[in-house]
This record gives C-alpha cells, structure tokens and sequence, in this order.
C-alpha cells in the first residue's frame, strides 16, 4: 500500500506533532546536537561559498536547505555502516567524521579524491549522476557475503531520479534483497529542471514499482529523516532489503556557484520554503521544550564561526600539488606508459622534486 | 607435466573454477552464467559447484552488472563479469570508463578496483548485429584499465586466472570464433606474463603482429607467404593495454618491417597506436610503412558477408607484398 502521507514530527514552527508509525525519543542532548551540526554544516557551506567567490574554490555545490535531510540521515548511520554521496553531501560527510578541509579538495581541485573512504565509511564525491547507487548495492551485496551486520545508504536527487544506473539499482536492490537505504533529496530543482520533468508521480512511489517500500519524509524536519533512517537501516541491518526514502526539501541556494536561479525561478517560491527552514525550528524546540538558553546558541555559532575561519586557513594553505601526482595511483601495478609519462615529466623539469 | 587437450571456451572455464577455488573472494556475475552456464557455456556447472552467492546470473542490465561489481570491489570482492556479447558492453560504458578505471586513482589507492571483465569479441560466428564487434579500442584508450586478448586455450587458461589476480581491473577479450578450437593446456605453469607479447613463430622478413582471432589469421599468412620466400615473424600482442613494445620492437628493428592485423577499424585503433609507437622507436630500422590490415571504416555487417569485412589470409598477404615491394 503506499501512503501518500509526508512522514512529519516537528512542523515549521517547532510544534512536535504525532505520526501513527514514527515517534522521536531523541533527548535534549541529542537534538542539541543535530542542530548543532545543522548549524556548522551550513556556516562551512557559507564560508565556502564565500571562498569560491573570492576565486579559492574551482566551484562549490551548497547545501542550503538540505541540512537536516542529509543530517537527519547521516546521523541514523552506524559506525560501521557504509554511505555512497553525490557531490552536495558535505552535512553527511561532516556526520562521518570527514574533516572539512578534505570535503573541499575536490573544488579547490588539488585532487580527484579527498580522503580516504575507507577510514570514514564514506566514498568519495560522485558527479557523474546516479553512478554512485548501484556502487552502494554491490557494497551492500558483500555485506550480505560477509554475513556482516551492517547497512549501506547512497544519496541522489531529483534530477539523478531519471537516471539508468539510479533505476537498475532499484532493481538490484529489490531483487537480491540488498541492505541498501536509498536517501532520494527532492530539493525541487535539477539546476534549472523542475521535478515536475522527472517524473509525473511522487518519486517515491516508484519505490512500489520496484518491490520496496517508499516513504516521503519532510526534508527539512531533522527528526523526522532520523527517525525513518533510523528505521530502514535497521530494517536493512534485519535482513528486510531496501528502502526508498524521498526526502522532500528545497535547494535555498544555486546549484552551484555557477549556477542563476534567478532565470528559471520565482523568489515568492524561495520565501514559502525560507518558511520551512530546518534550523529554525529545531531552535524554537530546544528554546521552549528544553528551556535551552541563547548563550547556548551563541556557543554553537561561535564554534560553527570558529570552524569556518578554521576552513579558510586549511583552504588558503593548499597549494597546488606537484604535477607529477598525476601519476601516482592510475594503477595498483606498474605501468609502463604512466611511469614514461612521470620520467619524461621530471626530465623536462616540469614537476617531480621526489 | 600435466597437459590436457581442450577448447579455449573449456580452458576458460577451467581456468575460472581454479581461480575460484584459490580465493574465496572471487565471484562471477553476468547474463544466464548460472543454470545455463552462460550462452557460450564459458561458466558451465560452476554455479553448481560454487553457489548462487558467488555465481550470480545477473537481471539483465549491463552498467548495474558493472556498477554492482564496483561496490563489490571496495568490500573486497573480485568479480568477473561476463559481458554476453561486445555489442552489449556499451550500456555499461559509463562505469566502466568513468568509475572502474578512476576509483583507485581517485581513493589514492585505497580502492582496489581487481575485476575483470571478459568480453567475447570479434566476429566470424555468423551471428546477427551486435554479436561480433570489436570494442577493445574505446578501453585500450582509457587510463586506468588494462585490456588482453587470448588466442589459445592455453593462454586463456592462464590468462584469466592472472587477469583474476591482478588488482588492475582488466578488459579481458575473448575471440569467441575460436572457442570450439582444441589446444594443448599445460596444467603445471603459467608459460609467460599476462602483459607480454610473444613470437609465435620466427622470420625474418616482417614482423605481423595480431591478437584475439587474428593470430590464427597471421600464422596461416605465414604459411602462405613461406611458400612464396617470405618469412614472417609473427607476434601475438596478448596485451593490448600496456603493449609491450619492447618485443614488437626487437622484432621490426630485425625484419625492418611492420605489419598489424586486427578485426577492428582501422581509426584511432590498437593497431594505428603499435605503428605509431614502433615508427617512432624504430625510424631508422623501418624499410616500409608500418601498415594496418583491418577491418573496414563501416558498422559490421551481415554476417553474411563478414568474410569479406574481416581481414582474410588474402588481405594479409596484400599487405605483404606492399610492405615487400618498397625494396624494389
């Protein structure tokens, strides 16, 4: 049966509100804490946003809108559990633990990479759409070789929503019954393409198609994405297979810094959902159910502040890399071109000190 | 030393359960390799043996069969994936050019990317479109990826279980006209590298390099072209992707003639990339053009005229004399 319900626990106002399935038994200190990483999750994006206006960054993708989506998930995650991003993920990145500095090498563009996945139980940004999804499945295909108790999730968007690779792993999830949890953020928009051109039915429908259950949560209610998280990992972890999670939330910003939503979007659009915000009503929960103080508050924009001045001094001092890194790791093994390339690099005094 | 005669679709087989039973962590995925043992039955009776978990057949979509066996990777599995047919490697293009052959670059080594995936390639089985292409090009191409072709059963038997365990994913051509053809396995060793080329047979006139079906095609040139007084060097390339240079080199700096032979097109392909890297290591060895006998600038065609599409004993031969007339 699918319910056209929008899975819901706290509303836009920071009102708790009941559902028949779900309930939040988070307690103050772990709510603190998710509006907590909301908070420096969006200053860092903030402060990168700025560095790539300031001609640091190659391009930035922010996050703006889509923090308790990607916190709320994130942090429904075990230590052992396994996640597969596309390129916007920096609120779940920052949940696993990678180090801002890392999640910005990439558009400094100093490397391909970044960090290491397998430290963080976190794979790398994917930019090509959707290919990272049946990443995730085969992933979640050895966990269930290994017999091992863990779950794997992988996020995508709208726009990837269209996507070959997104759709076959739906069908390889459903048929192997992998322990995968599919975050799908409708943040409404596919840099300039409504989701209205993806699809004519609520994206998580399609999950039914394909044998699985489909829930549609509120994006920007961080209880609410823990809680259903929380539930389809377990239920993955049990041996009950994949779950479609479409988490309905807004893109507040652009696409990327190379991006103008100004020419496809109305700002009358932007302020309905501004309305929405997932910070703000976490903050008015802790205020009136926890009497949490504003020194509290300020303590948390102070350390996301200090962080972010933090960012910029990792970002400023990452200077381009010898060129002749190129040549490390295209293959486990020697190989014969490569290491002519590296030789006739050094011998023209293009790069390699080593 | 144990020796035993088969065909190269056996040796292959033969080759994969003992790969198989070396590690644990080896699985097979692809289309109807389960029951049916795959349409050229290369996997024959090796889900029975070894399980559904580690012999998938696979719902039929080639970049999840691929994609999926990336995932697998980084648990640390290593898959051998059976395309069906050449035609239908391209839905699977975008993994395997994009996300195999970047993620070890790309994890700074973490990532071992250690899957093979084979391909039946090549035409000559009177098969209808998409079933006798040669792709090895697009691969050979892309850094990151190591293609090698086999020729005979013994080499295949060999080369699939070093495709297997190197940690390089490797493209691993299969030249299915050939795998009915019975040859002597030797059962004890591995007779060369999996990244060499070797002289399949010495000359001293002009050196033919092939791989996949058409070494078969060089040596029966060689025939024809001794009785003619021409003797051919002819080497079987065997790796695609690095070449080994060294030995094609050794070989055209003796005979001071080049000659490649390949079922592909002749633009931008393996053998555009031998001539020129031989003419430029061996400028002032060479007596002739470096010459391509290949297929033809068209989409392969019905196959009831792929004989006059593929290269032919005839062709080489032409080929032959062109490089041999430059003397005159």
């Amino acid at each position: 049966m699918i319910s056209d319900e929008l899975v819901q626990l706290l509303t836009p106002e920071g009102e708790r509100i009941a559902h028949p399935e779900y309930a939040s038994d988070l307690g103050h200190e772990e709510i603190l804490g998710l509006y907590r990483d909301m908070v420096i999750v969006r200053r860092l994006c903030n402060e990168s946003t700025s560095l790539q206006r300031q001609g640091q960054l190659a391009l930035w993708a922010p996050l703006q809108g889509q923090e308790a989506a990607q916190i709320g998930a994130g942090r429904a995650l075990a230590p052992m559990d396994f996640s597969f991003p596309s390129y916007r993920e920096h609120g779940v990145a920052w949940t696993r633990g990678v180090p801002p500095r890392d999640m910005l090498r990439i558009f400094r563009a100093t490397t391909t990479g970044g960090w290491d996945p397998q430290q963080y139980r976190h794979s790398l940004p994917m930019v090509v759409l959707g290919d990272q999804t049946l990443h995730a499945v085969g992933y979640a295909m050895g966990v269930q070789r290994d017999g091992a108790d863990e779950a794997v999730m992988t996020f995508f968007g709208d726009g990837a929503s269209s996507q070959g690779d997104v759709l076959e792993s739906f069908v390889w999830a459903a048929s192997f019954n992998a322990p995968v949890v599919f975050v799908l953020q409708n943040n409404q928009w596919a840099i300039s393409e409504p989701t209205s051109l993806q699809t004519k039915i609520p994206l998580y429908h399609r999950a039914h198609g394909f044998g699985f259950p489909g829930v549609r949560v509120d994006g920007n209610d961080v209880l609410a994405m823990y809680e259903v998280a929380k539930r389809a990992l377990d239920n993955a972890r049990a041996g009950g297979g994949p779950t479609l999670i479409e988490a309905y939330t807004y893109r507040m910003g652009a696409h990327t810094t190379s991006d103008d939503p100004t020419r496809y979007r109305v700002d009358a659009e932007v302020e309905v959902w501004r309305h929405r915000d997932p910070i703000e009503r976490v903050k008015a929960l802790l205020a009136r159910e926890y009497g949490v103080h504003k020194a509290t508050f300020d303590e948390v924009a102070a350390e996301a502040e200090q962080l972010a001045l933090q960012l910029r001094e990792d970002v400023l001092a990452m200077d381009a890399p010898d060129p002749t890194m190129m040549f490390d790791h295209v293959y486990a093994e020697a190989h014969p071109l490569v290491e002519a390339g590296r030789r006739e690099m050094i011998e023209l005094g293009i790069g390699g000190s080593h | 030393m144990a020796q035993q005669s088969m065909t190269m679709a056996k040796a292959l087989n033969e080759g994969l359960r003992r790969a198989m039973e070396k590690d644990r962590k080896v699985l097979l995925m692809g289309e109807d390799i389960g029951k049916l043992g795959g349409v050229f039955r290369i996997t024959d009776g090796l889900q029975k043996d070894f399980g559904e978990d580690r012999v998938i057949d696979a719902p039929l979509a080639e970049s999840a069969i691929v994609g999926t066996s990336v995932g697998l990777a980084i648990r640390g599995y290593r898959t051998v994936v059976e395309i069906q047919f050449d035609g239908f490697v391209y839905p699977a293009f975008d993994q395997i050019v994009s996300q195999v052959a970047k993620l070890h670059k790309r994890s700074a080594g973490v990532y071992t990317m250690g899957l093979v995936i084979r391909l039946p390639f090549q035409g000559g089985i009177g098969a209808i479109e998409h079933h006798s292409e040669s792709p090895e090009a697009y691969f050979v191409h892309t850094a990151g990826l190591r293609v090698v072709a086999c020729s005979t059963p013994n080499d295949a038997y060999w080369m699939i279980q070093q495709a297997v365990e190197h940690d390089d994913p490797i493209i691993f051509c299969e030249p299915k006209s050939r795998y009915w053809e019975k040859g002597e396995v030797n059962l004890d060793a591995p007779p060369y590298g999996l990244f060499e080329a070797i002289v399949r047979r010495p000359g001293a006139d002009v050196t033919v390099v092939a791989y996949g079906s058409m070494v078969k095609t060089a040596l029966r040139a060689a025939d024809v072209a001794a009785e003619e007084g021409v003797s051919l060097e002819v080497i079987d390339a065997r790796s695609l992707s690095p070449l080994d240079l060294d030995t094609i080199a050794a070989s055209v700096e003796k005979t001071g003639r080049l000659v490649v032979v390949q079922e592909a097109p002749p633009t931008a392909s393996v053998g555009s990339e031998i001539v020129a890297a031989i003419t430029e290591r061996c400028f002032y060895s060479l007596r002739a053009p470096g010459t391509r006998v290949s297929a033809y600038h068209v989409p392969y065609p019905p196959s009831r005229i792929e004989d006059a599409y593929r290269p032919s004993v005839d062709r080489v031969m032409d080929a032959i004399d062109r490089v041999m007339g430059y003397d005159q």
